[in-house]
């Protein structure tokens, strides 16, 4: 991390910070009559960080998949770099890095070759190529594993792995699908230690997850996506404020406290024996439930981004 | 429209080469098999059964066989490299995936694939000549054409084994292929015996269509130094005309399966 920290980033500075990274305009992308992308639009700029949320089927990985361009969009205009997807895929992913959902390292190969086999698909010389990979096993704490075969890995390592491959060819832009999905807590934060370096050195970084927390504590902006179509776009904090409120109240569902919420015209929803009240004065509404309702337990606690999620998402299970 | 015109670029190679890279890792397991194979049909059949047999056509069997065991070995190394092994760096190690994640196309991917196949066969088909040099059943120096010629074969089975593996729903479906197109194929091209005593429709599907027949004739005429124009030329072309034609079918196909 130390001296050799400038070496890993992409330097945001080179990027007029007036033209986007990149663009889509109403991006469709059909699979037969499904509408995996049902005309999205949204632009990313320099140096942000920037999310995509949704339940499973949301269209997130497929909207990846065509700024990659790997997945042909069907109609609508979406430009990396300025450059437009379908006419200049190989220009586009010099510039990409990308971590995949599913791990796809090389199995035949030690966490040294799988860089420098990945680095020779970019076509860096060799030299250069065993530098950036010593520099980047470093940067990943992967070091002492760079002789050790993938399946030697754990999946936190693993994870860690891809991300220094993704960085290997000095990229403008990160395309992280789901970089911390089935991390244990240590390696999670691990991984989120390193994308904040990543992130603090101006790189461009998109990512989808499923862990809300991980979007709030990284995204600088984010969309949430439901059935192909964006929900709403902005900044974690901006989002958790309009749409959940800055503080929840929650207290025991009983028919005395749901007529007392309904009585001071407050908006709430139950869920299992937990009501959920949403209002601009969290805490007088928390006192009068408690003083006058013959409430059990009563909290108040901060929105976060998953009630926005689920207020917009609904609770239904998606599979 | 133009974007639907997509051919293999010079970066195919570095597929190559990270298929060369992987093969010489084990280059023991790797080498072995092209020096015992021959050795063992070469006892067995080329010494055992030629008791019996004697000569064909004027040739001894060990002789006969000798370069039907090169074109079998130029069909199974490379066959198999572009089905199974294949299969699994596509479906089961995502490989594919990350490579065209790279400035590689699908395109450079698969003419990787198509081209590390028929070195696999060059590798395979040259190991074995030194053993049959050896024996002394085939000639030199017509013989060390078989090296440049084996490239030629293994990209025909490569070609044809990517259209296969380009349209398999799993690894399992690879077996049809392998059982009725490839162990027949083994059989009836002319290999321990002549096509000529095959009944007559069966010879003349044989003579004009099967991969390997034109294979072994070829492959044939170079060890024992007797090439026959009309016959040898016909194989040729028809391997290269085959080649160029599957070649692009497979790719394409590929880029069905793989960019949705």
């Amino acid at each position: 991390m130390h001296g050799g920290q400038e070496k890993v980033g992409m330097g945001a500075g080179e990027e007029s910070t007036r033209h986007p990274i990149v663009q889509a305009r109403d991006l469709v992308k059909l699979y037969g009559d499904l509408r995996a992308v049902d005309t999205v639009s949204f632009a990313v700029m320099p140096g942000e960080v920037f999310g995509f949320l949704g339940p499973n089927g949301a269209g997130k990985t497929t909207t990846l998949r065509m700024i990659q361009c790997v997945s042909p969009p069907t109609s609508g205009a979406l430009s990396v770099f300025g450059m437009d997807v379908r006419d200049h895929p190989a220009e586009i992913k010099r510039w990409l890095g990308v971590v995949p959902q599913e791990t796809n390292l090389d199995p035949d190969f030690t966490c040294r070759e799988n860089l420098l086999v990945y680095a020779r698909y970019f076509d860096i010389p060799a030299r250069e190529a065993r530098e950036r990979a010593e520099t980047l096993l470093g940067f990943m704490q992967l070091s002492e594993k760079a002789d050790v075969p993938i399946e030697g890995l754990s999946g936190g390592m693993k994870r860690r792995l891809i991300l220094a491959r993704a960085l290997v060819n000095n990229p403008r832009l990160l395309v992280l699908d789901e970089p911390t999905i089935g991390l244990d807590p240590q390696a999670r934060h691990l991984m989120w230690e390193k994308l904040k370096a990543l992130q603090s050195l101006g790189n461009t970084i998109l990512l989808t997850t499923h862990y809300l927390e991980e979007a709030e504590r990284l995204c600088d902006r984010l969309v949430i996506m439901d059935a192909g179509r964006i929900l709403v776009e902005g900044r974690p904090a901006d989002l958790v404020g309009s749409y959940a409120g800055d503080e929840i109240v929650e207290a025991e569902s009983s028919p005395h406290v749901l007529a007392c919420l309904k009585e001071m015209g407050c908006r709430f929803e139950v869920h299992g024996d937990m009501v959920q009240a949403f209002s601009d004065r969290p805490r007088d509404v928390a006192r009068r439930i408690l003083e006058t309702c013959n409430a059990g337990r009563v909290f108040v606690r901060r929105g976060t981004l998953e009630d926005v999620f689920l207020g917009l998402t609904g609770r239904e299970l998606r599979e | 429209m133009s974007r639907s015109l997509h051919l293999p670029t010079r970066l195919a190679w570095k597929v190559w080469q990270r298929n060369r890279d992987v093969f010489f890792k084990t280059y023991l397991v790797n080498f072995l098999p092209p020096f015992i194979e021959p050795l063992l049909y070469l006892l067995a059949l080329g010494y055992g059964l030629g008791m019996f047999v004697g000569e064909i056509d004027g040739v001894p069997y060990a002789s006969f066989i000798a370069p039907a065991l090169l074109a079998i070995s130029m069909m199974n190394s490379s066959f198999f490299e572009c089905t199974y092994s294949s299969f699994v760096r596509m479906y089961y190690q995502k490989a594919y995936d990350a490579m065209v994640a790279t400035p590689l196309s699908i395109e450079d991917v698969i003419a990787g694939e198509l081209l590390w196949g028929a070195t696999r066969s060059l590798i395979y088909a040259s190991s074995m000549l030194v053993v049959l040099v050896a024996f002394g059943v085939v000639s030199l120096p017509s013989s060390l054409l078989v090296v440049p010629f084996s490239f030629l074969a293994g990209l025909l089975f490569s070609c044809i084994a990517m259209c296969f593996t380009a349209v398999s729903p799993s690894i399992d479906t690879l077996n049809y292929p392998s059982f009725l197109f490839i162990t027949p194929m083994f059989l009836f091209s002319g290999t321990f015996f002549p096509i000529s005593v095959l009944p007559g429709p069966v010879q003349a599907f044989a003579t004009a269509a099967l991969p390997l027949a034109q294979v072994v004739t070829v492959t044939r005429s170079l060890t024992l130094a007797s090439i026959s124009p009309p016959i040898f030329f016909y194989s040729l072309a028809w391997i290269a005309a085959v080649c160029t034609v599957l070649s692009l079918v497979s790719i394409r196909l590929m880029r069905r399966r793989l960019v949705v």
